[in-house]
């Protein structure tokens, strides 16, 4: 998608515009090459020439404001330096700066963190989120990790098979998830099973565990329960509130992340805090409840 | 078996490998040290210094400069080409191109010679504009330049067909149009290549003989090159021969030996295949 922007492959259909601006239009025939539309593409390797020093590479693309990129970027001192001697991280702003320089209309991310390790990854996102909340410029970014794109993007789009299922924010992704993708995309646990509408509203849905449910949302048929772990809670016994839902299963996979604790009842990803955690005494291989209301279930296609 | 990889046995094939090496070494090393002992090197600038052979130096050299410079102008662009575009028939432009390689020159020379010639395919329309190449300088250069080209267009296809198109693609998204993505991007990164590909075509343009001999004769002072003195040498005076052997001996060695310390200094930022094997060891 980012190579149909950028003018570096031709798409069969559609048409794209940046800023009042058509760049490629099927219908009419309109096609600019790349050096004619105003991108700054970020490619997954980051593309840097070998050839070049760090400064030559930001030079390429315009020459004016070079030395205030180094600065801005924090790479002054690695301006005579070649890209194969640097870091990940530090390849990575030498490529955001150089897309920067032409000023572009729009700037594209190709999978901008997939080719760090995990513990870069988390330091240049944070990084990146900065910088891009500082540019004054559009950015497109494409990246197959949703915390990637939670922590980067203001509206996220997903995308299956070259088809766009849901464009939102990441929160409204998360409170309407369009279909079973998107809700497993952006975490949540994903139930099948058959509905049944409930008289006063609401529905009943019949798992293929044989074990039932109730939502407030309404449907027929066969339907996708999403619900996030966030919003599972963990019980010894079944509660005696018969709203809400709980289904048993056997504790496994517990372990720590990212100050709260994950673990899995059953097919159910749970979190909970760890001095909930501490409180119940959850342990792997204990029998146990995972709880959530109807309200927090979604029903998708 | 456990018998076949007995010690003894992987000693037995080593010591096979060192022989052949060492027969293989003996035959190309005899002759030349067979050159440097046939004659004191201290005659040697004084053999060179003959009139005669001072001439075909001359020769040689100017053909070949002019030669080397028609291969790379119209050759890197050609190269460049055919390594990024695609299209029909493109498999039999590149054997079209090839083919010198291994046609033997003296039929280089007679097509030159029936292109060129007198009463040849085009001769007649350039004699009647006043331009007649055949045993001339010129046809030292166009046979040179034809039998050569390949050897420089094969490796810079290949080195160019090596640049990373992501690097390309960078450059034009960066606002660098087609022209300027060819000269600061595949350019350099082709570099080596194009340096290693270019040794080859040099070597073998020096060397030239079948070709020249059929289409520009052997007339001392305009188109006898040194390999044609040597020829002519080898009846009169050996020691002359002789002596312009040493001097190509020297210059073939030269050139190889600075390709190879070239490309161990610039295999940092290059991306292009060598043709000739590494010299000491690779940290890349």
């Amino acid at each position: 998608m980012l190579r149909a922007v950028a003018g570096l492959r031709r798409p069969e259909s559609g048409r794209i515009a940046c800023d009042g601006r058509v760049w490629f239009d099927a219908h009419t025939g309109v096609d600019l090459p790349p050096e004619d539309r105003s991108v700054g593409l970020v490619f997954q390797e980051y593309a840097l020439f070998p050839h070049m020093t760090v400064r030559a590479n930001i030079a390429f693309g315009g020459r004016r404001r070079v030395d205030d990129l180094l600065e801005r970027f924090r790479i002054s001192h690695l301006a005579d330096e070649r890209p194969l001697a640097i870091s990940g991280g530090e390849r990575q702003r030498v490529a955001l700066a150089r897309a920067v320089a032409r000023e572009p209309a729009v700037l594209l991310l190709d999978e901008p963190l997939a080719a760090l390790d995990a513990h870069t990854r988390t330091v240049v996102r944070d990084e990146l989120q900065d910088l891009l909340t500082e540019l004054p410029i559009p950015a497109l970014l494409v990246t197959h990790d949703f915390r990637d794109a939670t922590a980067l993007a203001d509206r996220i789009g997903v995308i299956l098979d070259g088809r766009l299922l849901q464009l939102g924010t990441a929160q409204e992704l998360v409170a309407r998830p369009a279909n079973a993708f998107v809700a497993t995309f952006t975490g949540g646990n994903l139930l099948t099973g058959q509905a049944q509408p409930l008289p006063g509203g609401g529905c009943e849905v019949r798992l293929e565990s044989g074990q039932l449910i109730r939502s407030d949302e309404s449907a027929e048929g066969r339907v996708g329960v999403a619900v996030y772990p966030w919003e599972v809670g963990v019980a010894h016994a079944a509660p005696p509130d018969g709203h809400l839902n709980a289904l048993p299963g056997t504790i496994h996979g517990l372990a720590p992340e990212g100050g709260r604790i994950r673990l899995r009842i059953g097919d159910l990803t749970a979190e909970c805090s760890p001095d909930e955690a501490a409180r119940l005494a959850l342990a792997d291989g204990n029998r146990v409840y995972a709880t959530f209301t109807p309200a927090d279930t979604r029903l998708v296609p | 078996m456990a018998s076949s990889h007995s010690p003894a046995r992987r000693a037995g094939f080593t010591a096979l490998l060192a022989l052949c090496l060492g027969a293989t070494l003996a035959f190309l090393a005899i002759p030349l040290v067979a050159l440097f002992a046939e004659v004191p090197l201290g005659d040697v600038p004084g053999l060179l210094g003959d009139p005669a052979v001072r001439q075909t130096l001359e020769v040689t050299a100017r053909t070949n400069a002019i030669a080397n410079v028609l291969i790379l102008a119209f050759g890197t662009p050609a190269a460049y080409f055919l390594a990024t575009r695609h299209f029909p028939g493109r498999a039999l432009v590149i054997t079209l191109v090839e083919l010198p390689l291994v046609l033997p020159p003296a039929v280089a020379g007679i097509g030159l010679l029936a292109a060129f010639g007198a009463g040849g395919l085009l001769g007649d329309d350039l004699a009647r504009s006043g331009i007649v190449l055949p045993f001339t300088e010129w046809a030292v250069v166009l046979a040179v330049t034809f039998v050569a080209s390949p050897f420089y267009i094969r490796q810079a296809i290949t080195s160019f067909e090596g640049v990373d198109g992501v690097l390309t693609d960078a450059a034009r998204t960066l606002g660098a149009g087609p022209s300027r993505t060819f000269l600061r991007v595949a350019l350099p990164l082709a570099a080596g290549g194009l340096v290693a590909g270019w040794v080859l075509a040099f070597a073998r343009g020096i060397g030239e003989f079948g070709a020249t001999i059929v289409f520009a004769g052997n007339v001392r002072g305009e188109t006898q090159t040194v390999t044609l003195a040597i020829y002519e040498q080898l009846e009169s005076n050996f020691d002359i021969a002789l002596a312009i052997s040493i001097l190509l001996v020297v210059l073939s060695g030269t050139v190889l030996l600075s390709y190879k310390l070239l490309s161990t200094w610039r295999r940092s930022s290059s991306t292009s295949p060598s043709p000739f094997a590494r010299t000491g060891s690779s940290s890349a």
